[in-house]
């Protein structure tokens, strides 16, 4: 253990500034420091991608993620993506097609999702499972999630976005 | 008893009984808005850590926490000595198991472990960093002693016994003896025989354990926040070992972020947090990390099963006789035991079929590794894959199609009511119709050419069945007649508020299955409202009705059916009221959409929510006499069945790469008889979700440990789990056969996937490698595995 150090990022559009831990990671950081739930932990080893979150517009793993390394960082969150709109319709979906069960995953699996539809509007099955093969759900068993992002893929061609 | 009349809410036109409607509480869950445990924060809250063994058995000489308390932070170090004066010991075993014994069970290990990962110490500080800080310097002197992990070997003579009160090694053994085995396969035409090795997996809830207990000495209360399946039962387990009054105990579930069977078990980190904070007088929180999950979250499985089936020359199955055993970790789990899996083994395998020749030896041991204890399926996966298999092998053994085998072995449909050897009873089941729906919806003769054509290339498909029953809707049979408070009974209460809105509270509990939907589908119906106008609340003991919370696939079928005739029960009210008011006889008046209306015109006479502002607001303006009541409370247990059996008939279709020995799904396919559907999307995610653990189980799962009872591959990177890339697309399709024992007619489906999925994925493996030669029996079918069998390595 090292003295705190001071951290200045944004969070969501919000201006944030915190001494912490070295050690302390950024979901960590958010769930503890900042009040922030909505990003889960479920392994702290990179494997499970329920802290999965964007840093600088990038995907990134929360628990592999160190706060002090996020100094002049943007970080989003399922909160600030939820707020600003971003992927109100992929969410929409998700609860249509019961596409979570426990959502403990869910968080990250729509960040994973939402990267994967900037990147390739019209991604197939295979791809969208692909996409999905760093984010563990117990529940589901894959498919509704599958189901949900391909119908958002469908439904953005058909509205031209 | 069943009074599904002309005017049962089920066939009403505004019933909501049936429709996929999507999940209000999903909104929530999908905007980062859930409140799981851990997210949960209480003024002047520590957290606990814990130090814990890292042999499989060992006596603890002595212990040194100097260092660990002088750590900033740290507010209390405790050992079992510690803990004496405010935990009492816990030991599972339950009356109606003859002969079960186990070992006192502490919050921390009192003299001795028994397993790696089981609790020595607990440290309380101001972040569970800082506990996890002042776990590294605690020092403790261990005495190791001989550890005892192969359950074939454990109740050899010359093996250490574990707990040497006890005698020895065996926990609990049963054995049945039905009809004349012995003259049955001394008259087979043919005879197969197998020996099975069932991994040792465990849940892996992506939301770990997690509580915060909370004691307030001012008031003597506690307020336990918990991912649990069963509020009730936790309250009366706290109470009894903290030594409180049942009473002042409240049990506050909100997400649980995944259950599974593993989170209505006692552990005892959890009750050494009751302890901590009845001695702290401050909130404690545990929250278990992956390492600990998967050493102490209970294990499932794990058994050995050697079994043989005779049949006939035509292909009928006469006799099944089995020996099993299974190892459980040192201690039967308490409240339920570790009893029950083995029971369900003995009870269910080929539970299907007319064979009236049944004997089983069924043995369970200790053994110095993690415990083992239900976990979803129970039992089901093992009875199942077992039976299937040694049918798949018959049939080929009698050169006949696997799935007419099974078609001339099921009980015959006018066989029902049915008594098995085992002596379970069974309503009635549609197992020829569902598996004939199977074959016709899979196109089972298209594929089958498709084999035989790409065999020729080099290609090696296989298609494997599984048609299985399911134990749901468990009476007090399961659990209430051998002494535990396990409620089986599950009540509803409900009420109409001022606007004309409904507020239910149920003792049934919601992990992400869709109880609270079904339970307002149901109550909507009941009472003739749209389920949007319906609030459930769910897991807040000082709130709902007394009941068992979720297991053994009961919340449908038990708080359905108690939600059905409180919803029922309040309309009557409502209509009463009504009837009143407006001078018409309540029999003339119906409820649909919120409105009162004439039943005969469906003419609008008044809102619900007028009928609100009246009773609540003017009763001086009510007819004389009128004392209304627009709250209902029912519950319901069920009594002329100990349980409600469904059953599913599975297939499997997958291609074996027999060059690297990987298993590729293709393709998955379910027809499930659950009786009643409530909700088709919801059950059919269930099944989904189901199989999807049960392939897991079946390819990937396993707690490996060292010949020392080390588990080596305790974290999500080693331990292998089925991923969205791997999985296949799982179609499902109904049948239904509602049971009788209740007006709703729903049985229990979140456990039916889980038990068939290992049992078709080994048939569909078997069958890919059959021209081969080449035959598997161990799960999981890991690459390696197969391999071998094909003679590769
Ligand atoms: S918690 Fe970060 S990947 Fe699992
Ligand atoms: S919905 Fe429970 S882990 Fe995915």
């Amino acid at each position: 253990m090292t003295a705190p150090i001071i951290v200045t990022l944004t969070v969501n559009g919000e201006p944030v500034s915190q001494a912490v831990e070295p050690r302390l990671t950024l979901v960590d950081f958010l769930r503890e420091a900042i009040g922030l739930k909505g990003t889960h932990v479920g392994c702290e080893h990179g494997v499970c991608g329920a802290c999965t979150l964007r840093l600088d517009g990038v995907t990134v793993r929360g628990c592999l993620t160190l706060a002090v390394q996020c100094e002049g960082a943007t970080v989003e969150t399922i909160e600030g993506m939820t707020e600003s709109g971003a992927m109100k319709d992929l969410q929409d979906e998700f609860v249509e097609r019961n596409a979570l069960q426990c959502g403990y995953c869910t968080p990250g699996m729509l960040m994973s999702a939402a990267e994967l539809l900037e990147r390739n509007a019209m991604p197939s099955r295979e791809e969208i499972r692909e996409q999905l093969s760093g984010n563990y759900c117990r529940c589901t068993g894959y498919q509704a999630i599958v189901d949900a992002i391909e119908t958002t893929a469908r439904k953005r061609g058909a509205l031209g976005r | 008893m069943n009074d599904r009349s002309a005017m049962s809410v089920l066939d009403k036109p505004n019933s909501y009984i049936g429709r996929s409607v999507p999940r209000p509480n999903a909104k929530r869950l999908a905007q980062g808005r859930a409140t799981y445990v851990d997210d949960i924060v209480l003024p002047r809250m520590v957290h606990l850590a814990f130090c814990r063994s890292p042999y499989a058995h060992a006596e603890i000489l002595s212990i040194d926490s100097t260092a660990a308390l002088a750590l900033p932070g740290v507010l209390r170090v405790v050992t079992m000595a510690d803990l004496q004066d405010y935990c009492t010991p816990w030991v599972g075993v339950l009356d109606h198991l003859k002969g079960i014994k186990s070992a006192p069970q502490w919050p921390l290990a009192n003299g001795k472990a028994f397993f790696q990962g089981e609790p020595i110490v607990a440290v309380a500080a101001t972040s569970r960093a800082i506990a996890e800080d002042a776990v590294d310097l605690i020092e403790v002197d261990y005495k190791e002693l001989p550890p005892v992990t192969d359950m074939e070997t454990a109740l050899d003579p010359d093996t250490p016994v574990i707990h040497p009160e006890l005698g020895d090694n065996l926990c609990f053994e049963r054995s049945i003896d039905s009809g004349d085995v012995d003259a049955a396969f001394a008259e087979a035409a043919v005879v197969v025989e197998e020996t099975f090795h069932f991994n040792r997996h465990t849940g892996v809830t992506l939301e770990p354990r997690s509580i915060i207990c909370d004691y307030n000495p001012a008031d003597e209360t506690l307020t336990l926040h918990m991912s649990v399946q069963c509020p009730h039962m936790s309250k009366n387990l706290y109470a009894k070992h903290l030594g409180l009054d049942e009473d002042k105990v409240r049990v506050i579930c909100k997400d649980v972020g995944g259950s599974f069977g593993l989170k209505i078990h006692t552990y005892s980190d959890e009750m050494a947090a009751g302890a901590l904070t009845v001695m702290l007088g401050r909130p404690v929180k545990f929250i278990a990390d992956r390492l600990e999950s998967f050493t102490t979250d209970i294990h499932a499985r794990d058994h050995r099963v050697t079994a043989k089936m005779a049949f006939t020359q035509d292909g009928e199955i006469t006799a099944v006789e089995m020996d099993d055993i299974t190892g459980i970790g040192p201690y039967s789990v308490y409240p339920r035991t570790s009893g029950i899996e083995m029971n369900q083994v003995a009870n269910l395998t080929a539970g299907p079929y007319k064979h009236l020749n049944y004997r089983v030896r069924a043995r369970v041991v200790f053994q110095n590794k993690g415990v083992m204890c239900q976990y979803r399926g129970v039992g089901h996966p093992i009875a199942v894959a077992v039976g299937e298999a040694l049918i798949d092998k018959g049939a080929a053994a009698l050169g006949m199609d696997p799935a007419e085998v099974r078609r001339r072995s099921f009980i015959p449909d006018d066989a029902y009511p049915y008594t098995s050897p085992s002596g379970a009873i069974y309503e009635r089941q549609s197992h020829r119709q569902s598996l004939d729906k199977l074959v016709a919806v899979m196109d089972y003769e298209a594929l089958r050419r498709e084999q035989r054509v790409l065999r020729e290339r080099g290609i090696y498909r296989g298609i494997g069945f599984a048609s299985l029953i399911e134990v749901t809707n468990p009476s007090p049979a399961f659990y209430g007649v051998g002494g535990a408070r396990i409620a089986s009974q599950d009540g509803c209460t409900i009420r109409l508020d001022p606007t004309g809105g409904i507020t239910c509270a149920t003792g049934v509990t919601e992990q992400g299955q869709g109880t609270e939907t079904i339970i307002a589908q149901i109550a909507a119906s009941a009472v003739g409202v749209a389920p949007g106008q319906v609030r459930v609340i769910t897991g807040d003991t000082d709130v709902v009705p007394y009941g068992g919370g979720t297991w053994a696939s009961r919340g449908a079928g038990i708080g359905g059916e108690a939600a059905l005739q409180a919803g029922k029960e309040l309309r009557r009210n409502i209509l009463e009221v009504a009837g009143a008011i407006l001078q018409s006889a309540p029999e003339s008046l119906d409820i649909r959409d919120g409105e009162i209306v004439d039943a005969k015109s469906g003419n609008e006479r008044m809102p619900l929510a007028e009928l609100g502002r009246l009773v609540y607001f003017r009763g001086d303006t009510l007819p004389e006499g009128l004392q209304p009541e627009l709250v209902a409370t029912k519950h319901y247990v069920s009594r002329s069945y100990p349980f409600a059996f469904t059953n599913a008939a599975h297939a499997c279709l997958l291609e074996v790469d027999v060059e690297t020995g990987l298993v590729k799904l293709l393709k998955y396919w379910v027809v499930e008889d659950c009786g009643t559907v409530i909700n088709p999307l919801l059950v059919a995610e269930q099944t989904r979700g189901g199989v999807v653990q049960g392939i897991g189980a079946a390819l990937y799962e396993e707690c490996l440990y060292s010949p020392e009872g080390q588990m080596i591959n305790g974290s999500m990177a080693d331990y292998l789990l089925p991923m969205a890339a791997e999985m296949p697309e799982i179609f499902v399709d109904h049948v239904t056969t509602p049971t009788e024992t209740s007006e709703l007619g729903a049985k229990g489906v979140g456990e039916a996937g889980t038990a068939g999925a290992p049992g078709a994925v080994m048939n569909a493996i078997n069958d890919a490698l059959g021209p081969l030669d080449a035959r598997l029996s161990h799960m999981p079918f890991t690459p390696d595995k197969i391999l071998r069998a094909l003679g590769k390595t």
